[in-house]
């Protein structure tokens, strides 16, 4: 029992952090407390990030199995652990502004961060669903954060009974699972499979589990609930959700598939490459028509998912290599784009239109210049960092003879460049308008040109991050 | 340490140039602007200065890589870089050439600071497409050019800018990125990413059957249209070629000097590259299809150039009936073909760069580019007469400039190749000569009538520098194109041996199926 504390020792010192503070601030100052409690929980993160990156390589399962640390893991808490501090950070000027400065605010995000982390080391289908529906509950309430608003109560609502039901087909698949399995372990599904026992119910629980993950990662067919919750729910919340939790979904999708059903790549190859090539070209079509940045962003993250979900559809270790490097630098490119959306504002009110951004390279041309930065790297055209996503994703397709998937891929890429070139166009050439008047805040500025200078910059050698990521997928392969 | 990586030091220059200038300047008052105009003319001198060192000591001989840089990069590629005989050339006309665009730009006021940075990280991209040996990072640079165009375009181009940006962006990266799964499965089958060893592999080119089309000569043939698809968009081939007129009427002077210049020579030198040596059987295969668009290129935009009411419009058109003779030269897989279709490249990089210049010179007076609103400019321009019709008689073809022997070389090859194509391809050259012809009766002879036009005044020291150098080129190697050829001679040879011996190999592998 000793062993398996250990293993699961950093969840548990979040979980106890979290509780405490709020048992702390419960009885203690309430939102007097925001500010310290918006730090600790940012600093609580970091540390825990800090350390899981520096803990030994190897793999340990704890819980019989329903709790694996392993490459993979360690490698998706990272960055999710980092991606939530750094959202957390970033979401304090916003809500102060908008009274909407809480001291619930980074609890819940610790808690929906949790939720994530033992989404990415599950190794048993009822740990998958307490860390999903951890999650999700702790998002379905900051979606709903702005009380007084009928927009963000609305996205709440969506948020919580589109998300219920994909947890009810999520949890139907997995009864059908365990029914056919007769466990609920990975590992022993695994054996099922192995072992010739491959038959229909098996696979039904299997597509059932993937459309409820496909509502989770915004993939289409599956995606109507994105466009709706990212407009409706505070800025803040709305840069959280396009990040740590699109990277818990694809961990966990990935844990699911390989390492449940890692026998059986070519019955779940065709499910993940149609996700992959609809979410592509949804959210390069659907974003052309739209106006205002939020939901520009959530279709823009619904093709991410889509190139993500390339890599996983090749069902090898480079596969998930490319999917984490992927998302990985997805989330960079993100951080940074909602550091600039967050500032986006005139007379002290929260601007959203994109066309708010025209001619701003006149009046804050190095603004405009390092979005142009970012929005290039997520059009993926080289040199910049956003290339090399696509690159190793469409590499992978290529690579798992699957060269369909990456043309339609590449022509979906040309489509997407569409609209993020027209708020280049807006920023750079377009009409003249009266100019945003919000004043960066260092750390905002800090995130923005740091994540503009990472694109630029990372062409080098990309920090290091290909032999992690490769040496996490392996761990996740075995 | 300049004889370590002189390839290296020679891109990066440019870079360095343009975040000093990113960094160091502020301000937009005139010092400012000077300075930084003044910084880009310097470091495009010293870029050039460094390519002389490099062509001075290239071995023309050797048909390898020479100069060659190796390193580590992420991902098992590569950053390599090297020169042979055919992309020295490509490198010496851009160096040649910044310089000459950098003076172009004098008189833009106008976000100078960017205007220079942008066309410094476009030469530095430029260079490096010549240059790489690494099979993504030549995509790296051959599409990263893309972003410095569409903005030079969209801000500081004319009326319809945005049009023309955005249709020259889409339409060259949809073109790529076919090219890009064609990498990537190259990749995949050859396991490396490394040109000099991609040359040595072949791939399969056995045929097969896909959605009920046979697809002969297999696997080539497919990786040969993927490429085809992004160098015909950019050289540019008729029918793909519809973004040109538009951007080179939209985009400022400088803008249309580099992408008639040097950006479109990055479409021949790719095919050159690429199709031809890695995918023989493809490129014969094909090769039919491609002198046949060439050739309708040749005479199709011809026509229509004799209709344009535009200047610069006239002499894109002009540009893309000349790059159908580069296409025909290099399908016609013969010496003399490639040859030829080298030096046109090289020498429409002089001529078609003067002939923007010198529309330039006229738009900067007048501010309107219609023929219409031009006549009888000899009256009081006679300097400026005189170079636009040495350029106008290099455009045609006239032997004594170097247009004739590009002309001339890529018809005998054709000719050898395919009399027909030869045929169809002469006749472009005489539509040629009519609307040059008409172009130049039009805006220069007639009487002065205009009023406008009374006070317009004749080249000045700036303009006439600029010009001189390429006049030199032109009738330099007119006359004595030798000093080409040599250079370019023994690597076309090499790869010409190459392609047709496994072009032989096939036939008999056929022959050997057939019995």
């Amino acid at each position: 029992m000793q062993e398996n504390i250990n293993i699961v020792l950093p969840e548990i010192i979040l979980a106890v952090y979290a509780m405490g503070a709020l048992m702390f601030a419960v009885y203690g100052g309430k939102d007097r407390l925001s500010g310290s409690i918006f730090w600790a929980t940012a600093l609580v993160m970091f540390g825990l990030a800090a350390w899981i990156f520096m803990e030994p390589a190897g793999r340990n399962v704890a819980f019989n199995g329903a709790f694996i640390d392993d490459g993979f893991s360690r490698f998706a808490k990272v960055l999710m652990l980092v991606a939530s501090g750094v959202m957390l950070l970033l979401s304090q000027d916003y809500l102060k502004k908008f009274k909407l400065y809480k001291f619930e605010f980074p609890i819940l995000i610790a808690f929906a961060t949790l939720g994530m982390m033992l989404m990415v080391s599950a190794g048993d289908l009822m740990a998958l669903y307490m860390g999903l529906e951890l999650q999700s509950l702790s998002l379905y309430v900051v979606a709903a954060f702005r009380r007084d608003s009928v927009r963000s109560t609305e996205a709440g609502l969506k948020y919580f009974v589109l998300g219920a039901l994909s947890s009810g087909l999520l949890l139907y698949g997995a009864s059908l699972v365990y029914g056919f399995a007769g466990t609920t372990n990975f590992q022993g599904i695994a054996s099922t499979i192995q072992e010739g026992e491959r038959n229909f119910g098996l696979l039904f629980g299997l597509v059932f589990l993937c459309v409820g993950m496909g509502f989770k990662i915004s993939a289409a067919p599956f995606h109507m609930w994105t466009p709706d919750v990212y407009e409706g729910s505070p800025t803040p919340v709305t840069g959280f959700f396009a990040t740590a939790p699109k990277v818990a979904a694809a961990g966990l999708f990935a844990r699911v598939v390989h390492d449940g059903f890692g026998g059986a790549v070519a019955d779940w190859q065709q499910i993940i490459a149609f996700l992959s090539v609809v979410s592509m070209f949804v959210g390069a079509i659907a974003a052309i028509g739209q106006t205002n940045i939020k939901r520009l962003m959530a279709y823009s993250s619904i093709a991410h998912m889509g190139f993500a979900l390339m890599g996983l559809a090749a069902g090898n270790e480079g596969g998930v290599t490319a999917l984490l490097v992927y998302m990985a630098i997805y989330l960079v490119m993100n951080i940074g784009v909602f550091a600039m959306i967050l500032n986006m504002e005139r007379d002290g009110n929260p601007i959203t239109d994109i066309k708010a951004l025209n001619m701003l390279s006149t009046y804050q041309p190095a603004h405009a210049a390092a979005l142009a930065v970012l929005l290039f790297s997520l059009a993926g055209i080289p040199p910049l960092v956003g290339f090399v996503g696509k690159l190793y994703v469409l590499q992978a397709a290529v690579n798992a003879d699957m060269a369909w998937l990456a043309i339609a891929g590449v022509i979906a890429s040309v489509i997407g460049a569409f609209y993020y070139l027209r708020i280049i166009y807006f920023m750079y050439f377009g009409d003249e308008v009266e100019p945003l008047s919000g004043v960066m805040p260092i750390m905002h500025k800090l995130a923005f040109y740091g994540a503009a200078l990472a694109m630029l910059v990372g062409i080098f050698n990309l920090f290091g991050l290909d032999p992690w990521a490769a040496e996490a997928a392996a761990s996740l392969l075995k | 340490m300049l004889l370590n990586a002189p390839l290296s030091i020679m891109m990066a220059l440019p870079t360095v140039a343009a975040i000093i200038l990113f960094l160091v300047l502020r301000g937009e008052d005139e010092a400012a602007q000077r300075n930084a105009k003044r910084l880009a003319l310097f470091t495009t001198f010293a870029t050039f200065l460094v390519s002389l060192i490099v062509m001075a000591n290239f071995d023309p001989s050797d048909t390898g890589f020479q100069f060659v840089e190796d390193h580590e990069w992420f991902a098992g590629l590569r950053y390599k870089v090297g020169v042979d005989g055919i992309s020295i050339l490509f490198v010496m006309l851009t160096t040649f050439l910044m310089p000459i665009v950098i003076g172009a730009c004098w008189n833009v006021t106008t976000r100078v600071k960017e205007y220079m940075i942008m066309f410094l990280v476009l030469e530095t991209l430029m260079l490096a497409v010549f240059c790489a040996l690494d099979l993504i990072l030549f995509y790296i640079v051959f599409e990263a050019g893309l972003i410095p165009m569409f903005l030079i375009v969209g801000i500081w181009g004319g009326k319809d800018r945005i049009y023309a940006a955005f249709k020259f962006f889409l339409y060259t990266l949809l073109g790529s990125v076919l090219m890009l799964v064609a990498m990537l499965y190259m990749w995949w089958d050859a396991g490396t990413t490394d040109i000099p060893q991609l040359l040595q592999h072949r791939f399969n080119a056995d045929e097969f059957v896909l959605l009920g089309i046979t697809i002969v000569g297999g696997v080539q043939t497919l990786l040969f249209l993927a490429f085809f698809a992004s160098f015909a968009v950019k050289m540019p081939m008729w029918p793909v070629h519809t973004w040109l007129p538009d951007a080179h009427v939209q985009a400022p002077t400088a803008g249309s000097v580099v992408l008639a210049a040097i950006l479109l020579k990055m479409g021949g030198y790719g095919i050159l590259r690429f199709s031809l040596p890695m995918f023989p059987i493809g490129s014969e295969v094909m090769a039919n299809f491609v002198m046949t668009l060439s050739v309708i290129a040749i005479i199709y935009t011809s026509l229509v150039a004799m209709m344009q009411e535009d200047m610069k419009k006239l002499i894109a058109y002009s540009s893309v009936a000349h790059m159908g003779f580069v296409t025909m030269g290099i399908f016609a897989i013969n010496q003399q073909g490639v040859d030829g279709a080298i030096f046109q490249m090289l020498s429409h990089g002089f001529i078609s760069g003067a002939l923007f210049l010198g529309v330039g010179v006229v738009y900067d007076r007048m501010h309107t580019r219609d023929i219409d609103a031009y006549g009888g400019l000899v009256v009081r321009m006679p300097v400026y007469a005189l170079i636009f019709m040495l350029f106008t008689m290099a455009n045609v073809g006239l032997p004594g400039t170097s247009g004739f022997v590009g002309e001339f070389l890529t018809l005998v090859g054709a000719f050898k190749a395919n009399t027909w194509i030869a045929f169809g391809a002469t006749t472009g050259v005489i539509l040629s000569a009519a609307y040059a012809l008409w172009l130049y009766r039009r805006v220069m002879f007639g009487d002065l009538i205009k009023e406008s036009l009374k006070a317009i005044t004749d080249m000045d020291r700036r303009e006439k520098m600029l010009m001189a150098p390429l006049v030199v080129m032109t009738i330099l190697l007119g006359i004595y194109p030798v000093l080409v050829l040599d250079i370019i001679g023994p690597s076309v040879e090499a790869l010409l041996g190459q392609v047709t011996e496994a072009q032989l190999d096939w036939a008999a592998s056929n022959q050997l199926a057939a019995n």
